[in-house]
């Protein structure tokens, strides 16, 4: 029928965008952003129980310039927020940010003049976590969420028409106050 | 059981005339934080009340929605403490005397309250580092620590709305005691205990960035926790909570200071 059908045995055909997203979803580098509890959490989930090396990520970075996934871990202050950017700005290209625990992604708790309501209003985030602060397993269960979110990203033009497609939705989108007749 | 054991340890504080322990200080009688059994010396009642507080989250008018609205607690402060106090109370209070006297003060301390077993020293601004350098240097005092500054703001005591009280330790003789000094807040300013107490430095950074109190002669008197262009001093009693209002599906909650009332 296809191509498919005249392949020798042994050749397998895909897409770059399957095998650059296959490549890059085994082997994540996070960035060291622990800001409070939840940074007590992920530590563990890098240590022998729950071994986040089975996912090829044990290795944490000190240095942003080396890593390519930011897992911030607590409540960011207003103080903080600027040094969080900074950080993000400094991590090459592809770079993703998982907000990890309730404030982190919405402020949480900390509704008050002290902290970010929520690290989306700093960098954007690909990963919500809720939890306070989210087991262990948590934590690996939203990072394989995010590989499958790696493993079918696009690359070039497409990633682009991908980008202002999900920024026009989110402006267009119903604000969650203003649903009616959804209460759950 | 656990009844009686209180009881017990009670009457054990009961009994200031015992010999006390080596470097504890004796216990004084009444110790609750309500207002009628502040502790006061035998006579006259000096307890002052400086303010009343209403309700929770600083809620104005009719109260929130917590089910506390109707929650009223005075603020009031223990009246001064009569000679003899007790102890090495007497000790420090006679040598501190004398040391300042020497540096030219009259009265080192025109308060001294003893309240829950602990004894403050309420000192003029202008006197604190005399005082603090006599505590630190007196062989009979050798206050050698200062383990903080903490800020307090009351808004109704005209005239010492502002608080800073500094709390120190002696490790030579194992006592702790409290300074305490009020300052308007018009004119908040205070000597700063850098030269005395080097780890001033960054507890009076913070209790200005909180409480904006100027302490005078800090080497670089800057805030510390909050960003360096932030409006405000946030621990002070009249400056807004803040938040934003949470929002679920159909409707959304204001953040707890601007939350409406019930009744």
């Amino acid at each position: 029928m296809g191509l498919e059908e005249k392949l020798p045995s042994g050749v397998l055909l895909t897409t770059v965008e399957g095998v650059a997203g296959y490549m890059r979803k085994a082997s994540f580098w996070p960035a060291t952003f622990g800001l409070a509890c939840c940074a007590i959490e992920m530590m563990t989930s890098g240590g022998p129980k729950y071994d986040l090396a089975r996912f090829g990520m044990e290795v944490f970075r000190a240095s942003p310039r080396q890593a390519d996934l930011m897992i911030v871990a607590g409540r960011v202050s207003q103080k903080m927020a600027p040094v969080l950017r900074q950080i993000y700005d400094q991590m090459p290209e592809p770079k993703w940010v998982l907000a990890m625990g309730v404030c982190a992604s919405s402020g949480g708790m900390f509704n008050n003049y002290a902290i970010v309501q929520g690290v989306d209003h700093v960098v954007p985030v690909d990963m919500y976590l809720p939890g306070c602060p989210p087991r262990p397993e948590m934590l690996i269960d939203a990072i394989l969420k995010l590989h499958d979110k790696v493993q079918h990203g696009k690359l070039g033009s497409n990633r682009r028409n991908e980008v202002v497609e999900q920024e026009a939705a989110a402006l267009n989108a119903l604000p969650t106050s203003e649903m009616r007749g959804q209460l759950r | 059981m656990s009844e009686g054991k209180r009881d017990d340890r009670r009457e054990e504080k009961r009994d200031p005339a015992g010999t006390p322990e080596v470097g504890k200080g004796p216990e004084q009688p009444a110790a609750e934080q309500a207002h009628e059994n502040l502790p006061t010396p035998a006579g006259e009642r000096t307890v002052r009340q400086v303010g009343v507080r209403r309700g929770m989250f600083g809620v104005r008018g009719t109260g929130d929605t917590s089910g506390y609205g109707g929650l009223t607690q005075s603020i009031a402060f223990p009246g001064d403490a009569q000679r003899p106090y007790g102890g090495w109370y007497d000790d420090v209070a006679d040598a501190l005397e004398v040391a300042t006297r020497g540096a030219g003060l009259d009265v080192a301390a025109p308060r001294v309250v003893i309240h829950r077993g602990e004894i403050t020293f309420h000192v003029r601004p202008d006197d604190l580092p005399v005082v603090a350098r006599a505590l630190r240097d007196d062989e009979r005092l050798r206050f050698e620590l200062c383990s903080g500054v903490s800020g307090v703001h009351y808004p109704d005591d005209a005239g010492a709305e502002l608080h800073a009280v500094y709390h120190l330790l002696s490790m030579s003789h194992n006592r702790r005691i409290r300074l305490e000094v009020a300052v308007p807040d018009a004119d908040p300013r205070i000597p700063s205990l850098v030269p005395v107490y080097p780890t001033c430095d960054w507890h009076e950074r913070e209790t200005y960035d909180m409480f904006g109190i100027r302490f005078e002669g800090h080497p670089a008197l800057t805030r510390i926790l909050m960003p360096d262009d932030w409006p405000g001093h946030p621990q002070r009693k009249d400056y807004p909570l803040g938040g934003i209002p949470v929002e679920y599906k159909g409707g959304s909650v204001p953040p707890p200071d601007q939350r409406r009332s019930y009744n």
